[in-house]
């Protein structure tokens, strides 16, 4: 057991440290959320939500950090696995004695890594640039924490899942890039959900984004916020479940679908 | 840092290894189709440990499928196979620790340095070799902190056997090793493996080499369209083919030349017609190439 963790620790590191040497995933899936606040924080400064005094930037950022939980964990395995099973590192790491966990565990343990830094420079920029208020309450970041452990569970294991579908890592991009992408527009993340046409959100309702996306305006946005939801409510809760029922999902689409090697070489 | 449970395995490990040393490798009847193409068919083989086995054949000849279903990537239609006591169809953990594979082509683990590739892929293992003593063996030292990506071919190839004896393995797989090598690159790559073989690990290396067969097997199989041809030492493939020497010689200012499995006998007769000595005598032994290349043609229809 203890070797096994200690296995665990040393593949979370190489995992990170091979994040942080290919520029491509610190572009596309590290930086890419603190550009878009950044730009958007910019553009839209002055704009308040309806006839409040609540900044478009408050809500803007509790859709960046349900996308940066997509972009961390969902995109980045997504692509890393094809890219990993076309050049011959799974192949390679099959054929050694490595237990098949161990794999995983540095997957996540790269997607944890890059999630926590964007929180941090999401939060960190978005206080001190565009006056975004962070959660003045121990229950609001305790409801934070559930809501990015849930989300990284789900959009990790959905990533594995997705893996599947792509031969090499450019076919990988290719496809996650678009899905993450309309989400990102039907979820509420770059418009006010409320605001979309019913069939979108109908849609949108189905995946984990608008469930995450919900939940942190839940922690960013103040209470009365509440009643401009979809609920009129921020469905904690429900969101909790939703998020759960993917995560067991997933897990159960990766246990049958993964594959090690490329179809041609079994 | 490691387990009783471990130490425990490791234990089975070394007791199984002894048991399986008469029959490192034993296959029956092995046959792989991919659709139509029939990849390799009714292909016997036995590997003795601590023997060094060369399949050689032709480009598209099997022998990666074969070696892949040694190794436990690839699956079989028929056959029986038993690698180090196991069928490789339902590989374990435990069986994994004894193998070390070099695959075909790698273009993994490129942004990683020669330490940090050998060191990390040593931690998989129960008793590794030493990192810095495995990056010695395969001459990298002066390499140790570079990226696998700056590496120059046989550089990396020296990477990949590196992390293919890392764990000490019983049976090493080599798959076409030096394809694309210079004959400098070759000859060290070579003397590596010669060097392993010193240390007693079993070795199955697959090549197109004829020479690389002859510098470095005990034992050569040669295949063509996934059928065993031959099955014999280096140099008896040699004498296998029919007439290994040409006798060259010049008569009636013509330059002539005669096959023959006797050249001695030959050339005392020829010289029985001549007075003094025979114009132009050459005596050639056939090389290893063209046997290979005779037994090769003899299975095309």
């Amino acid at each position: 057991m203890t070797n096994l963790l200690s296995l665990y620790y040393h593949r979370a590191r190489l995992e990170i440290r091979l994040l942080l040497r290919n520029r491509n995933a610190v572009v596309f899936s590290i930086l890419l959320p603190i550009f878009l606040l950044v730009i958007f924080g910019s553009v839209f400064n002055k704009t308040k939500l309806g006839n409040t005094n609540v900044s478009f930037a408050q809500y803007f950022v509790a859709g960046l950090l349900a996308s940066g939980l997509l972009y961390s964990a969902f995109q980045q395995v997504a692509i890393s696995i094809p890219e990993e099973r076309s050049n011959g590192t799974l192949k390679r790491l099959v054929g050694s004695p490595m237990p098949p966990s161990v794999y995983f565990a540095g997957k996540l343990a790269a997607s944890t890594f890059t999630y926590i830094f964007q929180a941090i420079a999401l939060l960190t920029i978005g206080h001190f640039s565009y006056g975004i208020h962070l959660p003045g309450s121990a229950t609001l970041w305790l409801d934070f924490v559930w809501i990015s452990v849930l989300g990284l569970a789900a959009s990790s294991l959905l990533g594995i899942a997705f893996s599947n579908f792509a031969k090499d890592g450019q076919a990988a991009s290719a496809l996650a890039a678009p899905v993450v992408l309309f989400f990102q527009f039907t979820s509420g993340v770059f418009f006010v959900y409320a605001n979309l046409p019913k069939w979108m959100q109908d849609i949108a309702a189905v995946f984990p984004l608008k469930w995450m996306a919900q939940a942190m305006r839940g922690v960013f946005l103040p209470k009365l916020f509440a009643s401009q939801e979809v609920g009129h409510s921020f469905e904690l809760p429900k969101a909790a479940v939703i998020l759960s029922v993917w995560t067991l999902a997933a897990a159960l689409l990766c246990r049958f679908t993964f594959h090690w090697l490329p179809k041609n070489e079994t | 840092m490691r387990t009783g449970k471990t130490e425990c395995s490791q234990f089975a490990g070394e007791k199984l290894s002894r048991v399986t040393e008469v029959g490192a490798i034993d296959i029956k009847g092995l046959t792989r189709s991919y659709g139509d193409f029939v990849a390799v068919s009714d292909f016997d083989l036995t590997v003795v440990a601590g023997e060094c086995v060369a399949i050689l054949g032709p480009n598209g000849a099997g022998k990666t499928t074969v070696v892949e279903i040694l190794e436990g990537y690839r699956h079989r239609d028929g056959g029986e196979v038993s690698v180090l006591g196991l069928d490789p169809a339902h590989p374990n953990r435990q069986w994994r620790q004894k193998l070390g594979i070099v695959l075909q082509s790698a273009n993994d683990l490129n942004e990683l340095t020669v330490r940090e590739a050998v060191e990390h892929f040593a931690r998989y293992y129960p008793s590794p070799r030493d990192v810095d003593g495995a990056i010695e063996l395969v001459g990298l030292t002066e390499k140790a902190s570079t990226r696998a990506s700056n590496l120059s071919g046989g550089q990396r190839r020296r990477l990949d056997v590196a992390l293919g004896v890392i764990g000490r393995p019983a049976l090493l797989f080599l798959d076409e090793p030096t394809t694309g090598f210079d004959p400098e690159a070759r000859h060290i790559f070579w003397d590596l493996i010669d060097r392993l073989k010193h240390e007693g690990v079993t070795i199955v290396l697959t090549t197109h080499y004829l020479e690389e067969a002859d510098a470095l097997a005990d034992h050569v199989v040669v295949v063509t369209r996934g059928r065993k041809v031959a099955d014999t030492t280096p140099a008896d493939l040699g004498s296998r083919s029919k007439n290994l020497v040409s006798v060259r010689w010049l008569e009636d200012s013509e330059l002539k030349e005669q096959r023959t499995a006797e050249p001695t006998k030959f050339v005392r007769e020829l010289a029985a017609r001549f007075t003094g000595e025979i114009p132009g005598l050459e005596v050639v032994r056939t090389t290893l190439e063209e046997a290979y290349l005779e037994l090769v043609n003899v299975s095309e229809p």
